[in-house]
């Protein structure tokens, strides 16, 4: 049907930033696809390999799943920052990363879980990365026709965790002014043998800050690992001034939220601080 | 024999209790109808086309492709509503903010508007309006518009208050000076002087209800408007001038209101509902968006102000002096004088001194919001003092308590203080539990003083009394957040009926001589004394036919407890006669038994406030929390308790979300670009903590239950309460309203460097 | 944009409606079915005054069209008391005026029967998170809270 349609198609899971978008007049669509009746769209699936979290599922589904909170809190605790308790009754996942913002709550804990999606169009499907999605703002690599179906979660070794912090003025309801996702695994001493850290909203796209994971890594999470972390994290940011923050501030920031997320992932992962 | 107001102390029976409200099952239900919660039979919908641009000449508007879409009924612009105004500048710039006419002043200035079948049809209506622009350059700051280069944006405003009058046209449409003594004698004398500058940002009022009327204007000229408003008699005394309609073929009924706060004491997009419906011939519905409330109602005005404040090592204030530049957006306005008069009004001084300059900008016409233009001025004083105290070594509370106004005082503003407040609330601060509770780390604690002067006002009240016995109580000041019960309570202790007896009901324009707005806490003040009025009348009458059916003389009959009784054993030995008896016989003694009053409701007291806050400040980020808030509040005499706690409760949250997050951000362009609740930060439930309040009851002696206005005060001291505890919590002195986490951060960081 | 007929479930009674398919709920609860009560504080999202559930779940009806709740469960404000019976709720937000203005109160309602029906017995902090999502600006939130802490007492001593 997306494909078919000669005007603007959209898909309508949460309806979230769609019904906001055209109420706003920024889009005029001549069709809009609901996907949420769709079988298999609203199912959250565990699996020998990991977890399938559907297209529709709403984000309020995503922590009311023990097992899926129990591996993955940081991807459960940003889907609950998005919005208020009535967006999260309707938004999902998939919508939040195809909205294509870079301050989007769901999306840096599922790029620092090394999360992929399952693409599905006229011509097939296809599996990538989360971070290959979003272009640039607003903007996503799908294809005219295309859809994503699924998040894939990959198997959790033991002694993994994950932690998603952002910074907001208020306690809710503010879009992130910055935010940091990092996912952890530990060997059996409590020392980081690999690392994952995710930046929203200090670039046009999510930012994966290699130089903070390695920071890390072969670290009990020292006080000088962290202070390395917070500056790599501080030095990837390219962020803008906007009503919301300012480049002196998200720069900051970052580091912070980052070596704050590290703390609190390296716990829930068993580790000693 | 005109009405004796004042104060006489008395055990009261029912005032000062706390029954339910009578709206409240309406309104927890979903039945309560407000502005637009109603419907007219065959009525289009309107809606409004907005500028884009702060500062344009409008050099064409072409509706002729929207006339021809299928739907639509009427197109107006600024040549349907001819200016009628006759020299009134005032009414002139009214009409001109209604809809631009040669030029738009700012984003979001109306420059169509559109009736149509549904909103789908005027949506697209709108799309096909050209409108052709010249932009000229513009001006968003209070102070870029005083410059010598800044665009001058209406060339026939000279400043008023300056000797001799210029000669070029500016954006500073006013200047004036309070205050007395000698101020530079004063700060010669002092041995401490703090000085700072200080800026604030432009907020808005956040009601959750957007502007919503229903109009309808018939080819005789009759009009009826439904619309949610502070001042039905005034939206109706505006409108019909604006459209050239006498006043009494306009009958405005108010709806219940979502809040206003004074910002729907303004007439914004009614006069072109009622323009659309009669042009269209038709009932015409016009429901602003939230983003037309942002962008084009009457928000507060963004300040700077210097302040400059000496004492001697003993704590004694010697000279005070502010310069407050304050603006009424696109239209010449007085906001700037009403900082300038509560500014110092909560203390007793020698020498003071205060300027203000009123200043025209490129944004919205400025309306009041809550004590409008106190809340900025009371920072930067409240500021100062903290940091004086500070410099002083006294305590801040101990350095207000010795310079505090009290009875008999003349104020900075001009009047003498009668029996007032602002010790007892600092007192009461001092000895509060609140001061003692031990502080957490990164927390801090501070407090700040507040004054309004609280208004009268023109005031109709109609008492009747029903065939059964039980009394209406028609009014015509709208209720904004329960007002009915203390109106009820009022009339039932001077009646000396059960409140269960009394209903109160907001009467529409024709039923009832002019009644002023909802505004300068005068609702339950200044209806309360007009109900007492009123209910004395009434009272009169119930002795009048009660000396008619005992057949005695009319002064032999008193009123007691709610019962006439012959005055003294001289006049016969009747039992006491019940309302609901002398109400049954009333068809025999002369018919319906009302008390009337109109009267201007004098001597509104003022009321002054202090608030205690503690802060909790993250050093790594400039995040802050309120943890813990204190309202001490002069009521003179709480009608009904708890909602007067639920002023002060809501005053405080406003005040505190106006000093850490809420402003208008405008671009470099300037257009607005936070017009919604997603990026203008209102406080949400989980910010804050709950708001403890202190009554206190220093009765006003003008009002005859002692009643002064309680619903503006308390959000005039939390900007400076809570930069005094963001001061002892992380070290620094925010001069910069809001006190968002980028600028705090800033500061601590700039701090650190030292 | 072409019609849509949809059949619904609204607070138990069986609801028929043809609206446009670009219509949200909300504009058709109050434009189309005479219910009122659902309140449009800013259309997108951001506060709360048109809260309803949908099979349980406590939405914004400004961001649900009319379109999706075919076959579904709707409870509005309208439907929140039984006859002339209040709900504690209602009873406990009169009693402890936890309504000044009253304009975000039918909002409040449902998201604090939604929060009540999720969690019995919130502490202090959930029933603030759990209320983030309704804006007032009349009463600082104080008595609103303590509304529906005194509720929640009263709902499971009962």
């Amino acid at each position: 049907m997306l494909a078919k349609e000669k005007g603007l198609a959209f898909v309508l899971a949460g309806g979230t930033d769609l019904l906001v978008k055209m109420k706003a007049g920024m889009i005029e669509p001549d069709l809009v696809v609901d996907i949420k009746k769709i079988k298999g769209m609203a199912d959250i699936k565990k699996s020998a390999t990991g977890f399938r979290i559907g297209a529709a599922v709403p984000g309020v589904a995503l922590s009311e799943n023990a097992a899926l909170s129990k591996a993955w809190p940081g991807i459960v605790e940003g889907a609950n920052l998005i919005g208020s308790k009535q967006v999260q009754g309707r938004c999902t996942m998939i919508g939040n990363l195809c909205n294509g913002s870079p301050a989007a709550d769901g999306v840096p804990a599922l790029i620092a879980a090394r999360a992929k999606v399952v693409v599905s169009g006229p011509k097939g499907k296809r599996t990538i990365a989360v971070e290959q999605v979003p272009v640039s703002p607003g903007r996503t690599c799908l294809k005219k026709g295309e859809i994503i179906e699924a998040i894939l979660l990959p198997k959790r070794p033991p002694r993994s965790s994950d932690a998603y912090l952002r910074f907001i003025p208020r306690t809710e309801m503010d879009i992130a002014v910055v935010s940091a996702a990092v996912n952890l695994v530990l060997d059996p001493k409590g020392v980081v043998n690999d690392a994952r850290v995710a930046l929203g909203a200090v670039a046009p796209t999510i930012l994966v800050v290699a130089d903070a994971a390695k920071a890390l890594i072969g670290s009990k999470l020292d006080a000088a690992a962290l202070e390395k972390l917070a500056a790599a994290c501080s030095a990837a940011c390219r962020p803008i001034d906007d009503k919301r923050g300012t480049i002196e501030f998200r720069t900051k920031v970052a580091g912070v939220l980052a070596r704050r997320a590290a703390e609190i992932a390296y716990r829930r992962a068993g580790g000693k601080l | 024999m005109p009405l004796d107001t004042s104060f006489v102390a008395r055990k009261f029976k029912q005032i000062g209790t706390r029954p339910l409200r009578p709206d409240g099952l309406d309104k927890v239900t979903g039945r309560a109808r407000y502005g637009a919660d109603y419907n007219a039979p065959g009525q289009l919908i309107a809606l409004v086309l907005r500028s884009p641009h702060p500062h344009a000449k409008i050099k064409k508007i072409d509706t002729s492709k929207a006339e021809k879409l299928p739907g639509v009924k009427a197109i107006i612009t600024s040549a349907d509503l001819p200016d009628l105004t006759n020299g009134d500048r005032g009414m002139r710039d009214m009409l001109e903010n209604c809809m631009a006419r040669k030029k738009v002043l700012y984003d979001g200035h109306a420059v169509a508007a559109v009736a149509a079948i549904d909103a789908t049809t005027a949506r697209k209506a709108l799309k096909l309006i050209k409108v052709d622009y010249e932009i000229l350059p513009h001006v968003t700051d209070v102070d870029e518009a005083l410059k010598p280069s800044a665009p001058v944006i209406h060339d026939d405003i000279f400043t008023d208050g300056v000797e001799p009058k210029p000669a070029k046209p500016s954006n500073n449409n006013k200047r004036a000076t309070f205050g007395h003594g000698d101020i530079e004698q004063g700060f010669k004398d002092a041995d401490f002087i703090v000085e700072r500058s200080f800026k604030t940002e432009q907020t808005h009022q956040g009601y959750i209800e957007p502007h919503a009327c229903v109009a309808n204007v018939n080819p005789d000229g009759q009009g009826e408007l439904w619309v949610c408003t502070q001042g039905h008699f005034v939206y109706r005394n505006q409108c019909a001038a604006l459209l050239g309609m006498d006043i009494s073929r306009l009958r405005v009924t108010a709806s219940e209101i979502g809040g206003g706060f004074g910002g729907k004491t303004h007439i914004w997009t009614e006069p072109l509902a009622l323009a659309l419906s009669r042009k269209a011939n038709k009932p015409v519905k016009l429901t602003m968006t939230r983003e037309d409330v942002f962008r084009a109602s009457g928000p507060t005005s963004s300040t700077s102000i210097d302040m400059k404040i000496g004492a001697k090592k003993d704590g004694t204030i010697t000279a005070a002096h502010g310069v407050l530049r304050y603006h009424g957006g696109a239209f010449p306005a007085t906001w700037a004088e009403f900082g300038a008069m509560t500014a110092f009004a909560c203390y007793d001084l020698k020498n003071v001194r205060s300027d203000s300059i009123e200043v025209i900008v490129n944004r919205p016409k400025t309306a009041a919001y809550r004590a409008p233009s106190a809340p900025m001025a009371a920072f930067a004083v409240e500021s100062a003092i903290d940091e004086l105290a500070h410099k002083i070594g006294m305590d801040a509370v101990d350095f207000r308590i010795k310079n505090a106004a009290k009875e008999g005082t003349k104020s900075s503003y001009g009047p003498v203080y009668g029996p007032i407040g602002i010790g007892a609330t600092l007192e009461a601060a001092k000895n509060h539990p609140h001061m003692k509770a031990p502080l957490g780390k990164n927390q801090g604690r501070g407090m700040a003083c507040g004054f309004w002067f609280n208004f009268g006002g023109q005031t109709c009240t109609d008492i009747n009394v029903t065939p059964d016995g039980s009394v209406t109580v028609a009014v015509g000041t709208i209720d904004v957040g329960g007002s009915r019960a203390s109106i009820g309570l009022m009339a039932a202790e001077e009646l000396g009926l059960p409140y269960e007896q009394v209903r109160v009901v907001i009467a529409d324009t024709s039923s009832l001589g002019h009644n002023d707005m909802t505004d300068g806490s005068r609702g339950t003040f200044s209806t309360g004394m007009a109900t007492v009025a009123a209910a004395r009348n009434c009272i009169k009458e119930l002795c009048k036919r009660a000396a008619k059916m005992w057949d005695i003389p009319e002064d032999a009959v008193e009123w007691v407890d709610g019962m006439a009784k012959p005055a003294g054993s001289n006049a016969g030995n009747f039992p006491p006669l019940s309302i609901k008896e002398i109400a049954a016989a009333a068809g025999n003694t002369g018919g319906p038994i009302a008390g009337h009053n109109e009267l201007v409701a004098d001597g509104a007291g003022v009321s002054f406030a202090t608030h205690i806050c503690d802060i909790e400040v993250d050093p790594e980020t400039g995040l802050s929390r309120v943890k813990r808030y204190t309202v001490i509040q002069d009521a003179g005499k709480a009608i009904h308790p708890t909602y007067v706690e639920g002023q002060y409760q809501g005053g405080a949250a406003q005040g505190i979300g106006w000093a850490l997050n809420e402003e208008y951000i405008y671009g470099k362009d300037g257009r607005l670009q936070n017009a919604g609740f997603l990026d203008y930060r209102i406080p949400v439930c989980s910010d804050l903590p709950f708001i403890d309040t202190m009554i206190l009851e220093i009765p006003n002696p003008n009002h005859p239950f002692g009643v002064r206005g309680v619903g503006e005060t308390s959000i005039v001291p939390p900007l400076a309460a809570v930069a005094n505890a963001m001061s002892n919590a992380a070290g620094v002195r925010m001069t910069h309203i809001p006190m968002s986490p980028p600028r705090v951060l800033k500061a601590i960081e700039a701090l650190k460097k030292h | 944009m072409s019609s849509v007929h949809v059949t619904t479930t609204i607070n138990g009674d069986a609801v028929d409606f043809v609206c446009n398919a670009d219509e949200p709920l909300l504009d058709v609860l109050r434009n189309r079915l005479g219910m009122t009560g659902s309140k449009e504080g800013c259309g997108t999202g951001d506060c709360g005054a048109c809260s309803v559930t949908i099979d349980g779940r406590l939405v914004c009806s400004c961001l649900v069209l009319g379109a999706e709740v075919g076959g579904s469960k709707i409870e509005t404000i309208e439907g929140m008391a039984k006859a002339d019976v209040l709900h504690p709720l209602q009873k406990n937000f009169i009693a402890h005026a936890a309504l000044q203005c009253g304009i975000c109160t039918p909002g409040f309602l449902v998201a604090a029967k939604a929060l009540l029906d999720n969690n019995p017995n919130p502490s202090e902090e959930e029933i603030r998170f759990g209320l983030a999502g309704n804006l007032c600006r009349c009463t600082g939130y104080d008595k609103i809270v303590r509304a529906v802490q005194a509720t929640a007492k009263e709902m499971r001593g009962a």
